[in-house]
Order: structure tokens, then C-alpha cells, then sequence
């Protein structure tokens, strides 16, 4: 298991593209693997450092999306249009190729299964990356701690990891509610508006002795949630917030 | 510093254009965005509680209302700025009251200025930089009122010097006789910051 | 010789300090929880409003804006301002280090 303890100088190191695969029409997942990686806690992220053969560079933060496992750590990217770095990620990137990266790096925004529960996931877009995972190390280590991931997105085919989250959810002691804000299917029974007060009672209504909640997303939705949570009486220190600023990722 | 490692085929979003060779000071490159860059949020001072001063080693001060300010001679402007973190936009286009104007009539012994703004961010600038047609008080950007989140209603434009001297949400320019560290400069930034000469940070 | 003369004798200064510090600064910084010096909250730095990422960092205290950590990253120095923070707290060591 990965230290919980960051050394006292954070390195660029390379990893290597393994694979990469569409999840959504605007968001990939880049599979990276590195021998010297040593593995995550659920929620850090690493910095991608890109530079350009004239010296020129530029680096953004990617929450790790995969479970934790030295030697390997995936990232989910948005692509957005007229971005920096994600539009090379998304488009440019290719396996075979290596990216400079640091980390892992985060211990606020982490949880493990020592951290206890129940979890209450609020995720936004692609804020979803680090909550999944803590679902997909929660899987991992067969924890029955009970979870609750309420998820933003702007329609059913913008709805990243899907068809995991469907999978997933046959655990009973895993609620997935998704809300969709811009667009719906024929038949959808589902929310069909932004996260607010009401939605987050029925979702998660009040908290119980060892609840945590754990909020990523664009930056507007995660301090809306996170007043909410506070309001519905969550202690400030067991709502966790990670923003993404307003594209939300 | 970079280290030996080229990301193979990234060339990022830098425009190359032959033609502004000149106006490209060293170590900057050309973005076509206007990138937002803040201390703090952003603040909302409704128009009928702005005013303007003119504090400090002057003599007279002086204060004008939104109103007041308007009524004063105003000038497009169209320059090239250059931010500290490399980008440079060129012929960026500005409506604003000359700092000359502000100081008409004004008398001081004063050889430096503080900038102050809401939300309190500072910058310090010698007196001189912000005369002989060197400095305006903006309000409007590309034809439109300054948005708030480029400085609006208000900001600072100091285009001989990088971007963060140009302060947004400028309430005032205090004149003072030595030259006091504002915001930035406190906190490792150069306290004149030609971008001609990479002055950056301080020392450099 | 009297007690005073003894104390200053032995004072030390920050170069035998600098082992804790160096725990200090190489401890998780985003799990410290920082107490404002303008309203007296306290919250994690993670949790924290942040802006002026671009040049260092400027942490801001989600209660009263006040700025409780400044950070400008000047080339090859950081410059710290800490003013607006009454104290910090940072978790070191660890499970395994």
C-alpha cells in the first residue's frame, strides 16, 4: 500500500503510455505505467509537466482515476477545447510515449478504508476522477462500508464510467443517483436538475456518526454542496473539497 | 528550469508570428486568450460607492465619484501588455483617464506611488513611470465596459512594465516618498519589473 | 554566576532547529489545518480557496477572505508570508516514511 507520508523532495519522473480509451466523446482515460511508481491513495492526483522542444512548458494537475497499484496509475482528462495541455493528452498523446510526472500528491482530499464511513461521493463532470477512485479501491478490497456517489453530469452519454458505475452498483451497500442537468433519455426517471439542498437531503440525508463526505468538481457545484452538507449538519471537517476551477477539469 | 525531457509533438497554444518579432520581450510568447490572474476574488463594488483618490505627499488630494471620473478627458489606447508568466498579448485595445490628467495641478515631493485596490492588493511604481503619457485608469476593454474579472470597473494599465503593476480594481494612487513593497513585490517579485530586461523577480 | 547569564549561555538558534523544521516542511502540506488571524477559523489547507497559482499561492480563509498563506514563487526562491495566520499545524512521520 502507498505511503501516506510525501517525501521531502517531490521529483518529475516519466511514466509510459500504455493505453488510452474514450469514455465519453470528450473524455479519455490515459493508462500509464512506471517501475518506479509506488502506488496512490485514493483521491491524490499527480502534476503533468509538458514541455516543448524550445524549453517552453506548461503543467496541469490530473486527479488519479484508477485504484491504487504500484507501477501503474491511470488519469481521466477532459478535453477542452482551446486547452493547453489536455487537447495533447486527448489527441496527440500516443502509447509508447512517455509523460513527465509528479506526485502522488494530496492528503487532504484522500480516503481509505482506515478513514472509516459511511462515504457520500458528490461529484461533478469530470470531478468524478478521484472518487472513482475510491470506488474502484473499494471494490478492490471487498470493504463493505456503505457509499453513496451522487453524480452531475449534462446528459446520459456524458455520464463517465457508465457502465462501471452500473456494474458497481450491484453492491448493496453502494447507492449510485445520477442527476443529468442539460439533457435526458425518453423515460428517464431520474433527476434532471443541479445538485441543491432537497437532492442532497434525499441522497444523503442526515449525517450519521462517522460519515464523511468527500466533494470534486467544478469549483461553483463543490462550495454549493459542500454549504449544503454543512446546513444539513455535517461537521465542516468531515466534508472534503477538491475544485476543479469552472470547466471542471 | 526544464529539465532534459521534450514531450514528443507539444507545441502548445503560442501563436508564431514573424511580423511582432520586436514586440515579444525575451522569454515571453504570444497567447491569443486574455488568461485571469488573481490574489484574491473578485470584488463587486457597486458604481455608487467607487471613487478614485489621489492620497498620500499630494497636494491638493483628490477624489472623484464614477461620475465625476467620467466626465474627465478619456483616450483609446491600443498596446501590446506582457505578463510575468510569459504570455504577451499584442494591440489589446483600451478605453481609460490619463494618470497626467489625475495629476494635473497636482504638486508633491513625492517620487513613488502605491497603487491600492479593493480586496486590498498593492503594487509600488516609481512616480515617473506613471506620467508623460506612460499610464492610464481604464474602464472599458475591447469596446465594452472592463469586466470585473479583467478589473472592472476600473483598473490600473501600466504597459512599459509586466502585467501585475497594472492593478485591477484600482481605487487610488497614494504618493509616497520611499518605495514600499506591495503585494507581489512582498513576496519575491521585482519591485520595477521591466519586462525588457526580464525583471521578474527581485534581485534580477 | 547568575541564572540569566547561564540561559544565555546556552541558548541555541534556528541552525539547531533546523532538523524539526525540516520535518515541518517535508510533512503533507494540503492536511495542515491553519487557524485565520482575521476571524479565528480554522480549516484544512485543502479545503481552502486558492488564487495567484500562476505566481506562488495565496490561500485565502473561506470564512473572512482574509489571506492566511502567502506564497510567491520567485524563480529559485519561495517567499512565505504568513501574517494572516495565527498558527499551523502540520501532521509529520507517518505509517511509513
Amino acid at each position: 500500500m502507498a505511503r501516506t507520508a510525501i517525501p521531502g523532495r517531490l521529483g518529475w519522473q516519466l511514466a509510459s503510455v500504455a493505453g488510452k480509451q474514450f469514455e465519453t466523446s470528450r473524455v479519455m482515460t490515459v493508462r500509464l505505467e512506471s517501475d518506479d511508481w509506488p502506488g496512490h491513495l485514493p483521491g491524490q492526483h499527480v502534476d503533468v509537466r509538458l514541455t516543448a522542444e524550445d524549453g517552453y512548458q506548461v503543467q496541469r494537475s490530473y486527479s488519479i482515476a484508477s485504484a491504487p497499484a504500484a507501477g501503474r496509475l491511470d488519469l481521466t482528462v477532459e478535453e477542452i477545447a482551446d486547452g493547453e495541455v489536455s487537447p495533447y493528452l486527448s489527441e496527440e498523446l500516443r502509447p509508447g510515449d512517455r509523460l513527465e510526472l509528479r506526485g502522488p500528491i494530496g492528503g487532504y482530499f484522500t480516503w481509505t478504508e482506515a478513514d472509516g464511513g459511511p462515504l457520500l461521493l458528490v461529484g461533478g463532470g469530470s470531478g468524478v476522477a478521484p472518487l472513482m477512485s475510491m470506488l474502484r479501491y473499494r471494490e478492490a478490497i471487498d470493504s463493505d462500508i456503505p457509499a453513496t456517489l451522487l453524480y452531475s453530469s449534462r446528459s446520459w452519454d456524458e455520464i463517465i464510467y457508465r457502465e462501471e458505475l452500473d456494474r458497481l452498483s450491484a453492491d448493496p451497500a453502494l447507492r449510485v443517483i445520477h442527476t443529468l442537468t442539460r439533457s435526458h433519455p425518453d423515460g428517464w426517471d431520474g433527476y434532471t436538475r443541479r445538485i441543491d439542498a432537497a437532492m442532497l437531503e434525499d441522497a444523503a440525508g442526515e449525517p450519521g456518526p462517522g460519515q464523511l463526505a468527500y466533494v470534486c468538481g467544478p469549483t461553483q457545484l463543490v462550495e454549493n454542496v459542500a454549504n449544503n452538507l454543512v446546513a444539513l449538519g455535517y461537521p465542516t471537517d468531515r466534508v472534503k473539497t477538491e475544485r476543479f476551477g469552472p470547466t471542471g477539469g | 528550469m526544464a529539465g532534459n525531457f521534450i514531450s514528443r509533438g507539444f507545441r502548445g497554444r503560442r501563436h508564431e508570428d514573424p511580423a511582432a518579432a520586436g514586440r515579444v520581450p525575451p522569454g515571453q510568447y504570444i497567447t491569443p486568450d486574455f488568461p485571469v490572474l488573481s490574489a484574491g476574488p473578485t470584488p463587486r463594488t457597486p458604481l455608487a460607492r467607487w471613487d478614485f483618490a489621489i492620497t498620500g505627499a499630494s497636494r491638493p488630494t483628490r477624489r472623484w465619484t464614477w461620475d465625476e471620473f467620467h466626465a474627465l478627458p478619456s483616450e483609446s489606447i491600443t498596446i501590446d501588455i506582457h505578463c510575468v508568466t510569459k504570455w504577451s498579448k499584442l494591440d489589446t485595445v483600451w478605453e481609460g483617464v490619463a494618470v497626467d490628467t489625475l495629476l494635473d495641478g497636482v504638486e508633491t515631493d513625492g517620487t513613488y506611488v502605491t497603487a491600492f485596490c479593493d480586496g486590498g492588493y498593492t503594487t509600488n511604481l516609481p512616480l515617473a513611470d506613471l506620467v508623460g503619457g506612460k499610464a492610464w485608469v481604464a474602464f472599458a476593454y475591447g469596446g465594452a465596459p472592463l469586466a470585473p474579472e479583467h478589473g472592472g470597473p476600473a483598473r490600473l494599465l501600466v504597459p512599459h512594465l509586466y502585467f501585475w503593476k497594472s492593478a485591477k480594481w484600482v481605487r487610488g494612487l497614494e504618493i509616497t516618498s520611499r518605495d514600499r513593497p506591495g503585494f507581489w513585490e512582498s513576496l519575491g517579485y521585482h519591485d520595477y519589473g521591466d519586462p525588457w530586461r526580464e525583471q521578474r523577480y527581485q534581485g534580477d | 554566576m547568575s541564572e540569566i547569564e547561564d540561559e544565555g549561555a546556552t541558548r541555541l538558534d534556528g541552525n539547531a532547529a533546523a532538523g524539526v523544521l525540516t520535518q515541518l516542511f517535508c510533512g503533507e502540506p494540503s492536511g495542515a489545518v491553519i487557524i485565520c488571524a482575521g476571524c479565528g477559523a480554522s480549516a484544512e489547507i485543502g479545503a481552502l480557496p486558492a488564487y495567484g497559482l500562476e505566481l506562488g499561492a495565496i490561500l485565502r480563509c473561506p470564512h473572512c477572505d482574509t489571506a492566511v498563506l502567502r506564497v510567491g514563487a520567485a524563480g529559485t526562491m519561495l517567499w512565505v508570508d504568513m501574517r494572516g495566520a495565527v498558527s499551523l499545524r502540520v501532521r509529520i512521520g507517518g505509517s511509513a516514511s
